[in-house]
């Protein structure tokens, strides 16, 4: 079976493109704006989109991601309206993947078998769960994969050659390079270092090879997509959510439009940098 | 050493409950390494780098060492004959059975005030072995922040504790002590700012500093090594107590007593026990304002199992998963987990895990201080809370350990607060 994420890394490919993979909590700062922005974000310009499931505490994350399930949480964000977010998505997008990322506690409470049979009937596509590496495999990784879902593994600067491949042995659709070692939104990536890595990733798998961790601004992004499969932004467009919010905490007129037109401009950058580089 | 005869050496100790964990870390289904991938390769060479270490007797004689000249080893096994006499008063008011003889271990002599210091002196020589050359620690109460600041300076390694804003500003007297020993104290913010979101923000420093950092873990928590390392690091109290109990009373004690937070002071006393099966063991959970009012950090008894912090255990939590945070008058039981070997022991019965209110924990600081002339911390108050209600029910010959795990000289503002007392 092909899954949506590899028909879209699939299609990519053959137009010589990177994918431009974008991030958002869900729930951040509340459903409809979550709403707003997912309906969006394909004609904005995201290949892939990644959807934060809002944990306590998010130990990987920076202080940006680290505030957006704060907030997505204070008003009233659970994985039930997740996967509610995906469902409805999917009423009029049959195409784009969705991948859900986050912590394995949630996952864990809701119970492995309840939450896989619930996000594959909403429409999701794949799995990054950040506190699971493949010591644990058993735990929803092997489980995911037999019902069919992708299930995404993080590679880092300290897995070595001799690791890699029993991070790459159970990933699916796209291995995700974390590109530094630190927490999301921090210091940003060498192109050059991000190069290297990405290739010798590549001498292990067949898979795209996706970047994130610190890539915040259009020339950046363009950068890493010239070096990878794909460039994924979190923390800078979750960053553009909160500059919409008042001090009421709500959102403010025409928000979802304006950040929506911030990842035109990220997304613009990771498109023409392959057209560049094909010319 | 080979890896296959250091394997081969924590093998040995087939069909005992002290056996564990299993090679992946887990006690039954509880502990695990749960962390991001970019931590990964530094616990598996943690997890190397320790079973090397344990099989090292020049390891071991280093900690030998410094354990009597530095820190004060061994700690008094202390009969504690006013608070016996009180509680058999007690007893045979209410038609008990005698009341039992209660004895204090005494890690509150240790150099720095607590127990903390057993297993920060161990890590601190493992880190040098590793060639790591900083140190990075999360505290709640402060006393494994200070016990981690003072080895740090004793071996002149530099020094960053995290800590929640909230427990900075109920336990001062150790932030400034961590300072005065050279540490740098960093304010944590996020969540409610205690234990638990301090251990957050180590956990982010550690991934962002993987080069050259050590995270000196202060409980039987996070991902394997840690419970099963710190747990080593702190056998040395129960071990010392088996044998100044045959010294004494020519036996076994009857039971052991132990507060938990994370569940530090309280592995470390039962662990040489645990195959003893005449020895009943009992851990003290905080329980707040009390269970019924979910105020309060008594993770067995109130929560269920789930993934934090690196190891599955039970975790203080809603109804989505979510962490919920704890409430306890103790900064240092003010944690939403419990070391996974804990979790494991009370699902299979070996310990019985009890709990005991602020209030009660307040009172048997008095007592203490009033019975004893021993100040104890508020966290091992909360044990004693325990051992004045069921000491008068036990008969005389019932012998009882209870660890006194640290004082309380930081908590004297806190509790003068408390007691409505202006100083």
């Amino acid at each position: 079976m092909t899954t949506r994420l590899e028909k879209r890394f699939a299609q990519l490919k053959s137009q010589g493109r990177a994918a431009f993979v974008t991030f958002i909590t869900a729930g951040d700062p509340d459903f409809d704006t979550t709403l707003g922005l997912l309906n969006g974000l394909p004609a904005a310009g995201a290949d892939v989109i990644e959807l934060g499931m809002p944990f306590t505490d998010p130990m990987a994350d920076g202080p940006s991601i680290q505030a957006s399930s704060q907030r997505a949480l204070r008003n009233g964000a659970s994985m039930k309206k997740t996967l509610e977010l995906v469902r409805r998505f999917r009423e009029s997008d049959n195409s784009t993947p969705i991948v859900l990322m986050g912590y394995y506690n949630p996952i864990y409470h809701m119970g492995v078998e309840t939450f896989l049979g619930r996000a594959i009937e909403a429409g999701v596509d794949g799995l990054i769960v950040v506190d699971l590496p493949p010591e644990e495999d058993d735990e929803l990784c092997v489980p995911a994969m037999k019902a069919g879902l992708n299930f995404i593994r993080l590679a880092t600067p300290t897995t070595d050659d001799k690791r890699l491949p029993a991070v790459l042995a159970n990933t699916s659709g796209f291995v995700y390079y974390v590109s530094i070692t630190g927490i999301t939104g921090s210091a940003s990536p060498q192109a050059r270092n991000v190069e290297a890595a990405v290739k010798r990733i590549k001498g292990h798998t067949d898979l795209p090879v996706a970047v994130g961790f610190g890539i915040k601004t259009p020339e950046q992004a363009a950068e890493i997509a010239r070096a990878a499969d794909g460039a994924v932004v979190g923390s800078a467009i979750v960053d553009a959510i909160a500059r919409e919010i008042g001090t009421d905490g709500r959102v403010t007129p025409g928000a979802v439009e304006r950040v929506l037109e911030f990842v035109g401009k990220l997304a613009d950058g990771v498109h023409a940098a392959r057209k560049a580089a094909a010319e | 050493m080979t890896d296959k005869e250091v394997a081969s050496v924590s093998l040995t100790k087939a069909n005992s409950l002290r056996s564990g964990p299993d090679e992946r870390g887990r006690f039954g289904i509880f502990g695990g390494r749960f962390v991001a991938e970019t931590l990964m390769p530094l616990v598996l060479d943690l997890d190397k780098a320790y079973r090397h270490a344990k099989a090292d007797p020049a390891f071991q004689a280093q900690i030998d060492y410094m354990q009597r000249d530095y820190v004060g080893r061994e700690s008094p096994l202390y009969f504690a004959e006013r608070l016996t006499g009180h509680l058999r008063e007690k007893s045979s008011v209410s038609g008990g059975k005698g009341g039992a003889k209660i004895y204090f271990k005494r890690d509150e002599l240790n150099h720095t005030g607590s127990h903390k210091i057993n297993n920060c002196l161990g890590q601190i020589l493992l880190a040098m072995r590793m060639g790591k050359t900083r140190i990075i620690a999360e505290t709640g109460a402060g006393q494994h922040g200070v016990a981690t600041a003072t080895v740090c300076a004793r071996f002149g390694l530099p020094c960053v504790v995290y800590m929640g804003t909230t427990d900075i500003e109920r336990q001062k007297p150790n932030v400034f002590r961590m300072k005065l020993l050279g540490a740098e104290v960093i304010p944590v913010t996020s969540g409610t700012g205690t234990l638990k979101d301090a251990m957050n923000e180590a956990l982010r420093d550690w991934v962002t500093n993987v080069e050259n950092t050590y995270y000196l873990i202060g409980t039987v928590a996070g991902p394997h090594p840690y419970p099963a390392m710190v747990r080593d690091f702190q056998s040395v109290i129960g071990e010392e107590t088996k044998r100044q109990m045959m010294e004494r009373e020519g036996r076994l004690p009857d039971s052991v007593v132990a507060c938990i937070g994370g569940g530090s002071n309280a592995m470390g006393l039962f662990h040489p026990f645990l195959d003893d099966p005449s020895v009943k063991i009992y851990g003290v959970e905080a329980a707040g304002k009390g269970i019924e009012t979910g105020e309060h950090c008594a993770s067995l008894k109130g929560g269920s199992p789930g993934v934090l912090h690196g190891n599955r255990t039970y975790l203080l939590q809603d109804e989505d998963g979510q962490i919920k945070d704890g409430h306890s008058i103790s900064a240092g039981l003010d944690y939403p987990g419990i070391g996974p070997e804990h979790s494991w022991l009370h699902e299979t019965g070996r310990a019985e895990y009890v709990s005991a209110t602020d209030r009660e924990a307040l009172d048997a600081f008095q007592l203490c201080s009033q019975l004893e002339g021993i100040i104890p911390a508020l966290e091992p108050a909360h044990a004693l809370a325990f051992v004045t209600k069921l000491a008068p029910t036990l008969p005389k010959d019932h012998l009882m350990v209870m660890n006194l795990c640290g004082r309380g000289d930081k908590d004297v503002f806190a509790v003068a607060d408390h007691l409505g007392v202006t100083l």
